[in-house]
């Protein structure tokens, strides 16, 4: 933790570093390199989807011919594979350790004024096993039967019996270790997040000066060491039922007429345990991208966020309530109607804190002196799609209604609208905007514009039509919906979903190359690009291990003093920002 | 971190590196993983819970299960597992010692006590390790029927009895050679018994009777049936013999509760053992003196609060598996 120098090899500084700035761009880039692959499947089973069975030579080039039905056409096991690594991927891979590790490494000592994380050690093992957990989920791709195909949920028996579908045998296998490495990784994270943010603050910054992206990584932390133990405990329950012959999820299966020795097990006990996880799960990766959000927010409306210390409680709010209502993904489960109306009560509580989010966020811009560069358009981007997911939530969260609409398309526009949509804005918001810190460099405005509109017209593209197919009953993972004759008046509004996606899936080209083009070529960051006022824009843009040359900065203030005023209506140190290393100027109220 | 220091009369909340709760980094690293580990537990023990409820009419009991007593024949209930119980928060008293010896930077007791816990949490492991075993191996040996259900021999008082005791060893697989024996490459336990010949010897011994899996909810006692007619209809079902409990059968009734026997317990045994290789690392240093020169025993603390973690998460796997 202390700043000596001492010398950096190529090994020690690019790839084994201790260093909480470097690692968290080792997390970035994989997180991108697994996002690129995400976004690849989605564009692959949305054409199936669309033209259904038609032949495709890119399908034909992507996928080896075991996994064709004939040339140019994709198995239905293989839309079925896609699907479930899609969501993996995206979920996981993306954006939790993609989003919260980047974020939370690159972050939280520099917000907080600490040298560096509390155990570097473990810093760069998270991110180690995240990486050897990646390169398990990529290999999957490549066995013999193809990779998992019971869907991101992996509910038994399509999971715990090798021989149910092809994706059940090595695929499944590796889909476990490679998410139990993914645990690991993301307890140490969290465990090194966490302690970082209560034992290493610098002086004067109490919990409440604390930036509100600590606050909601903090918090994520929490949520992820309470919740994803129990998905370990689901999936170690798991790999006894497929290895060694126990039935904790499995009962009374027959196989090819063949009956298997299974008693007594249960599937809805998995399920129990998986969305014991599985919902938090949702929050982990939506509060960091609101933290970055609330952060861009206020320092691109030039004011004071609005309601710091309700945001605060909501962040609390949301992640107790988080773990008590994950009984409402299983309303068609079997699961007692009673139970099913509690879950339906905590589930709709959600909606109290989850508004006074979205209503600060637009009092915060209300009247603000905005700054449209592309991490606001990206943040402004989030509290809309984040208010639109949000709202079919409270649909969904009722149990009288989810009933009509369970597993159709009406779920999958909810879900990726207010976690993907939302999740993946707060990631492009971020980077937009910590983009100097990261790399010393501006990427490029245009670029990012152009990037911004293409996606946001692309994204509802796609997903708001898929509230009206899902009312209309359309049921999601099916390989092709062209066998119902129910159907086929939906036909068209899946090539247009398709062709969204499509133009959606260019947009991102866009950004790849503003950012891979900033690192090199990007104009020279100032210190203070954004003229914010937390602690990372105190430190000088060329990275030094121990962040700052000297001493670590005190704090004197909360970090959004933004256009503060004195009596007289002028800014009380000339500029409408002071940093929160500023000490109160003689007759200042701290706000 | 000197620069940073804060004065002593700041709140503990108020940031400089200031400890809140007291607390290093290390320490609180290790609440938090105990929180994680414990929702592991209880992910465990809920699922316990619930496959139990639902077997509630089934479920053996622990009282008949675990009787034995290392160098002592006969039936003595719960008495081993009370023991190594008490043993093990014994290790923990020890280990609390240790820790207390290590404020007062008394290096002799922190290793005595040390080698005590490390001894406390062996002997706690060897003795799960013989519960496993007899666990394994069985007392009585028993029938399991077409439907999967377990039918259990008992004499006219409704003791239960062993194949030993009335069915004659007829089968000929019992005999080892190379290719024929008890590890056979089905994997499927075999048995020196085979259902006729059970079904043979019960029906000429008038003395034995079967024991149903289903309890009789108003006398907490497995139902017993000793006429040979009613009984038979049941045997006639008869599909395997069983012996012992593994992770697909159990003599003693339900195989879910061999199930998580063998997983929640092992799960619980890998903690000890992964406990005491902690407390053998920490027991060297404490030897070579590399807490004295580090001048805290900090190290002996943290390992101390897994270790009271672990004999914690014992006592509930106690409550549910032997004493509810």
């Amino acid at each position: 933790m202390s700043a000596h120098h001492h010398k950096e090899t190529f090994v020690t500084k690019y790839i084994f570093s201790l260093d909480h700035k470097m690692i968290s761009k080792q997390f970035l880039v994989t997180g991108m390199i697994m996002g690129v692959i995400g976004v690849l499947m989605s564009l692959l089973f949305r054409l199936q989807i669309a033209w259904p069975e038609h032949s495709f030579s890119i399908i034909e080039a992507f996928l080896p011919e075991r996994f064709q039905s004939e040339a140019g056409v994709m198995k239905p096991d293989i839309y079925l594979a896609l699907v479930t690594i899609h969501g993996t991927i995206m979920v996981f891979f993306v954006l939790t350790a993609g989003l919260s590790g980047t974020f939370s490494n690159l972050l939280i000592p520099l917000q907080i004024g600490a040298r560096d994380m509390a155990s570097g050690f473990m810093n760069c093992l998270s991110y180690w096993l995240f990486f050897i957990s990646s390169v398990i989920m990529v290999i999957s791709l490549f066995v013999q039967a193809g990779p998992a195909s019971a869907g991101w949920t992996i509910y038994p028996p399509l999971s715990a019996l090798p021989q149910a579908i092809p994706g059940s045998g090595t695929g499944m296998t590796l889909w476990l270790v490679s998410m139990a490495i993914f645990i690991a990784q993301s307890l140490i994270g969290s465990l090194n997040y966490i302690v970082t943010i209560l034992n290493l603050r610098t002086k004067g910054m109490t919990m409440t000066r604390l930036p509100l992206t600590m606050w909601a990584l903090f918090i994520t932390a929490i949520i992820g060491v309470v919740s994803f133990p129990v998905l370990f405990s689901a999936a170690l329950l798991l790999i006894f039922d497929r290895s060694f012959g126990t039935s904790f999820y499995l009962s009374d299966i027959f196989i090819g007429g063949e009956v298997l020795n299974y008693q007594g097990g249960s599937p809805v006990l998995f399920e129990h345990l998986f969305w014991f996880l599985g919902h938090p799960e949702v929050y982990i990766v939506l509060l960091p991208a609101l933290g970055l959000t609330s952060e861009i927010i206020s320092t691109n409306s030039r004011k004071p966020i609005f309601g710091y210390r309700a945001m605060i409680g909501s962040i609390m709010a949301i992640a107790f309530l988080s773990t008590i209502v994950w009984g409402h993904h299983m309303f068609i489960s079997g699961m007692n109607p009673f139970l099913g109306s509690v879950f339906t009560f905590t589930t709709l509580l959600i909606a109290i804190p989850s508004a006074v989010k979205a209503f600060n966020y637009i009092t915060t811009l209300w009247k603000g002196n905005l700054q449209f560069n592309p991490a606001m358009l990206f943040s402004i981007g989030l509290v809309s799609t984040f208010i639109t997911g949000g709202l079919t939530g409270i649909v969904l969260g009722d149990s009288a209604l989810d009933i009509n609409v369970h597993d159709t398309y009406f779920v999958v526009a909810h879900f990726h609208l207010v976690m993907g949509v939302s999740a993946i804005y707060g990631m492009y918001a971020g980077i937009y905007h910590w983009f100097p810190k990261m790399y010393g460099r501006m990427m490029n405005k245009t670029l990012g514009y152009i990037h911004f509109w293409i996606t946001a017209i692309a994204a509802y593209g796609v997903f708001f039509p898929m509230h009206f197919i899902g009312l209309a009953g359309l049921p999601r993972r099916y390989y092709t919906n062209t066998n119902f004759p129910l159907f086929d008046d939906l036909a068209n509004v899946n090539q247009v979903m398709t062709v969204f996606a499509l133009i959606g899936g260019a947009a991102q080209i866009v950004f790849l190359v503003n950012f891979f083009m900033s690192i090199y070529k990007g104009k020279v960051a100032s210190q203070n690009p954004w003229r914010s006022n937390t602690l990372e824009w105190t430190t000088p843009v060329e990275h030094i291990h121990g962040n700052w040359p000297g001493e670590i900065p005190e704090v004197y203030r909360w970090p959004y003093d933004y256009s503060k005023v004195d009596e007289n209506g002028e800014y009380i140190f000339g500029e409408d920002y002071i940093m929160q290393t500023v000490p109160l100027k003689a007759g200042e109220q701290e706000s | 971190m000197k620069a940073t220091t804060a004065d002593q009369n700041t709140n503990v909340w108020e940031g400089g590196a200031t400890k809140p709760l007291g607390a290093s980094y290390g320490k609180m690293m290790m609440w938090f993983f105990i929180l994680s580990d414990a929702l592991t537990f209880a992910g465990f023990l809920a699922a316990y819970g619930l496959t139990r409820f639902k077997f509630i009419d089934v479920w053996p009991i622990a009282d008949e299960v675990f009787t034995h007593f290392p160098g002592i024949h006969g039936n003595y209930p719960m008495y081993y597992v009370a023991l190594m119980t008490f043993i093990l928060i014994f290790s923990s008293v020890t280990m609390v010692l240790a820790v207390d010896a290590g404020h007062q930077m008394k290096r002799k007791k922190v290793i005595l006590y040390m080698f005590l816990t490390i001894i406390g949490g062996l002997v706690f492991v060897g003795s799960q390790a013989w519960e496993w075993k007899n666990f394994i191996k069985g007392e009585y040996g028993a029938v399991q029927l077409k439907d999967g259900k377990i039918i259990q021999f008992v004499n006219q008082e409704g003791k239960q009895i062993a194949l030993a005791d009335f069915a004659e060893k007829n089968n000929p697989i019992s005999e080892h050679t190379r290719y024929n024996g008890l590890w056979n490459e089905k994997g499927e336990t075999t048995s020196e018994y085979t259902t006729e010949g059970i079904l043979e010897s019960f029906k000429h011994n008038p003395e034995v009777g079967i024991r149903l899996e289903k309890i009789n909810p108003e006398t907490k006692q497995k139902i017993v049936i000793l006429n040979k007619a009613e009984a038979l209809k049941y045997l006639e079902q008869s599909a395997r013999v069983v012996e012992g409990a593994n992770l697909e059968v159990n003599e003693y009734g339900s195989s879910q509760f061999a199930d998580f026997f063998f997983f929640i317990t092992g799960f619980h045994g890998f903690h000890v053992t992964s406990g005491i290789i902690l407390n053998i690392i920490i027991f060297a240093n404490v030897l070579l003196g590399t807490y004295e020169k580090r001048g805290h025993y900090e190290m002996v603390e943290k390992v101390g609060l897994y270790w009271h973690f672990v004999d914690l998460v014992w006592v509930f796997v106690f409550t549910f598996f032997y004493l509810v």
